[in-house]
């Protein structure tokens, strides 16, 4: 039996180039290069270590997103994977996490799948539940976070690293595993890997062939919806504040209620604690009593 | 009707592909090591680990060898982005391509089997030896001797200024099996490194591209079994020659890599340097300088890209763009990164930055594989076999 994995990649504006939204402040991914997610690149890398494991195995790959998405599809095509599925349909534009999870969860059903790989969230929204998200909608076991993936005997296992633990995590099969950076670093696409990604299939579908609503998805559907986006200030160098006394007022500003009498500060105030941008360095007499 | 969108003088996105790839390997691996590789000296394992795990070592080799089956444009552009960050480690690749060309041209379907899968694979790397200590430009004055012995040849001689020797696996070598038959008593042999009877110089202490490796190689009573003969016996020069044609091609994209690197290290250098209380950059004498540098560097990648075409096709040509790309791209190398040194005044001339490092690997362009005065010589002896 096959081994079905599908990856979820994503095509984002390249973050090293100019990034803008659009008038409808949704991301303008017209303007802007773009490329596969860095983070997704982890997915795509793990999915292939697997099925180099495994006796029988095929990779998918599966992004949702404008025409050019397609660029993310030949890059993990080109980095190994088997076959590519666009989902691309002008009804799309604006669709949120939630959307988005709708339109996975069909097209990976449609497909058929055993492992559905993520990575840990995309480079632009950065918003990381679409893993969980869409092994809700699949009503199937979610492993998020994981460092290390093996599959063996219809189940994955894994490893979650935190401040505090390691886990050992097991999930029976079908699943969706979301990996971390630091699950190993993703190839490079040899020349004879660009080679091969031409001939490899690409399906396209539209939200039509997914049994999708147009208005299930799109700015319409969206649950939630940006009104104002600002730009963020330009960064000003930093002011050096030299404490003669007064430094936690000058950091923390006048309000602060351990100004003026430092010494006595009982908040874990930015001033009082760590003291770094203070020059020189003030010693609290123990903020935490 | 005319198709405003296409020309068949722009590349097709194929090649931005290969490009961004190998741009990526280049730029996160080997940029970083490149002046460690220069300063430690000897060939960089790191490095050639590095580029046969990217599949970009021996660019080239056809598919049903176990290669990438890329055509010589691609392989062109690999060379090209690998030396624009780290010469020395491009000929890493070029080592091989003088190693493959003459299997390619000459070998027999057996030969073919036997080197180039490993070569592919980065098991096995390939040098290519022609020059002696009294025979350089003039290699038909070559003495080092293959004489028949039974079904085997045993060889005799040294071989000067071998890239890569010692590293190598396989070496494609040129003797002589016919004293008295001139150009026509020249023959090509594979060599294996560890064949009885060979045996190595201490590396050539280098001006420039000092992470590879350059010795002599001896031959005293090498034996080697009589399929080890590539090509018809007497017709070595031809397939020294034929090979040069094509891998002329790689010394002018190595060229061009070093050159593109000096250039983009004086465009970004210019900018932040201050001086008379404003960037460098601004003043228009350093305007023109870049823009000349820049202009030679393109006018260095068409001749180049013009030669890898017809290496790809074979064209009957190729002698003539084999020799001038090579010429062109090198002169435009030394001449680029002297300026980029220029452009980096005193800090130009520290190891502190790439350019002096660039202008050191760029002066071998202009001397091996013939030097750019043979270049000429190839040239105008085509350009007045028409008249
Ligand atoms: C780092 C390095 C790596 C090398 N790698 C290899 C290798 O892998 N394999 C290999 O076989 N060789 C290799 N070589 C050798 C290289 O190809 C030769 O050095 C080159 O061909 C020039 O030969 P020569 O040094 O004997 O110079 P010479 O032939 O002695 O030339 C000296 C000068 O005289 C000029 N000259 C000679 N003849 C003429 C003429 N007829 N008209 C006008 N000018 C002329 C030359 O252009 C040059 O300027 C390497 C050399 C170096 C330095």
């Amino acid at each position: 039996m096959t081994l079905r994995i599908v990856v979820c990649v994503k095509y984002v504006p390249d973050a090293t180039g100019d990034r803008h939204f659009a008038e409808d402040l949704t991301v303008d991914r017209d303007e802007a290069d773009g490329l596969l997610s860095e983070l997704d690149e982890y997915a795509v890398e793990q999915a292939l270590r697997v099925k180099e494991a495994a006796d029988d195995a095929e990779v998918t790959v599966l992004t949702v997103g404008p025409e050019d998405a397609v660029d993310a599809l030949r890059k993990a095509l080109s980095m190994g994977a088997d076959k590519g599925i666009h989902v691309e349909d002008e009804d799309l534009h604006g669709t949120d996490a939630l959307g988005t999870s709708l339109v996975l969860a069909k097209a990976v059903e449609k497909t058929g799948y055993d492992l559905v790989l993520c990575g840990m969230a995309s480079t632009d929204g950065a918003m990381g539940v679409l893993p969980a998200m869409l092994a809700e909608r699949l009503r199937v076991p979610q492993m998020t976070q994981l460092s290390e993936v093996a599959v063996d005997g219809g189940k994955v296992t894994g490893r979650r690293d935190s401040d505090t633990a390691g886990e050992q995590l097991e999930a029976s099969l079908p699943a969706v595993v979301a990996v971390t950076d630091q699950s190993g670093e993703a190839r490079y696409p040899s020349f004879k890997g660009i080679v091969a990604a031409k001939k490899k299939p690409v399906e396209e579908w539209d939200l039509a062939e997914l049994d999708i609503d147009a208005d299930e998805v799109g700015l319409e559907g969206a649950y939630s919806l940006v009104e104002d986006a600002a730009e963020r200030p330009a960064r000003t160098a930093g002011t050096i504040v030299t404490d003669e006394g007064e430094g936690a007022e000058q950091l923390a500003g006048p309000g602060h209620r351990g100004a003026g009498r430092l010494a006595r500060c009982r908040r874990r105030c930015l001033a009082c604690r760590g003291g770094r941008r203070l020059v020189p360095a003030h010693q609290p007499s123990r903020p935490d009593r | 009707m005319t198709d405003h969108t296409t020309t068949p003088y722009l590349l097709p996105p194929m090649y931005d592909e290969f490009r961004a790839a190998a741009r990526t390997v280049a730029e996160k691996e080997l940029g970083p090591r490149a002046a460690e590789v220069d300063a430690r000296g000897g060939f960089p394992h790191d490095n050639y680990a590095t580029l046969t795990a990217a599949g970009l070592h021996a660019p080239g080799i056809p598919e049903e060898y176990g290669g990438d089956g890329v055509d010589a444009l691609a392989a062109a552009i690999a060379v090209e982005e690998v030396a624009r960050v780290c010469a020395s480690s491009s000929t890493i690749q070029t080592s091989n391509k003088l190693g493959v060309v003459p299997l390619l041209l000459a070998g027999t379907e057996e030969q073919r089997r036997r080197y180039l899968p490993e070569v592919a694979a980065g098991e096995a790397l390939m040098a290519y030896a022609i020059s002696e200590r009294e025979a350089g430009s003039d290699v038909a004055a070559m003495r080092c001797r293959a004489a028949a012995d039974g079904d085997d040849w045993v060889l005799d001689g040294v071989k000067t200024w071998i890239t890569s020797a010692g590293v190598a696996m396989y070496l494609i070598v040129f003797a002589v099996t016919d004293p008295d038959a001139g150009s026509r008593g020249i023959s090509a042999f594979v060599v294996h490194a560890d064949d009885s009877g060979i045996g190595y110089g201490e590396p050539e202490r280098k001006m420039g591209l000092k992470g590879s490796v350059t010795r002599e190689v001896y031959f005293d009573g090498c034996r080697i079994p009589g399929d080890r003969l590539l090509g018809e016996r007497g017709r070595g020069l031809r397939v020294a020659l034929g090979t040069l044609d094509h891998t002329r091609v790689s010394v002018g994209a190595q060229a061009l890599g070093i050159a593109q690197g000096a250039l983009d290290t004086a465009v970004g250098y210019v900018q932040e340097r201050q001086q008379f209380g404003k960037a460098i950059a601004d003043f228009q004498g350093v305007q023109f300088m870049l823009a000349d540098m820049a202009m030679k560097v393109e006018s260095a990648r068409q001749m180049v890209y013009a030669a890898a075409a017809r290496s790809c096709v074979a064209a009957p040509d190729l002698t003539y763009f084999g020799a001038a790309a090579k010429c062109l791209a090198s002169d435009v190398a030394m001449a680029v990164t002297t300026d980029a040194v220029q452009l980096l005044g005193g800090y130009g001339y520290t190891q502190d930055f790439p350019a002096e490092r660039m202008m050191r690997d760029a002066k071998i362009t202009q001397i091996y594989e013939g030097t750019n005065q043979i270049q000429r010589i190839v040239m105008a002896r085509k350009l007045l076999q028409t008249r």
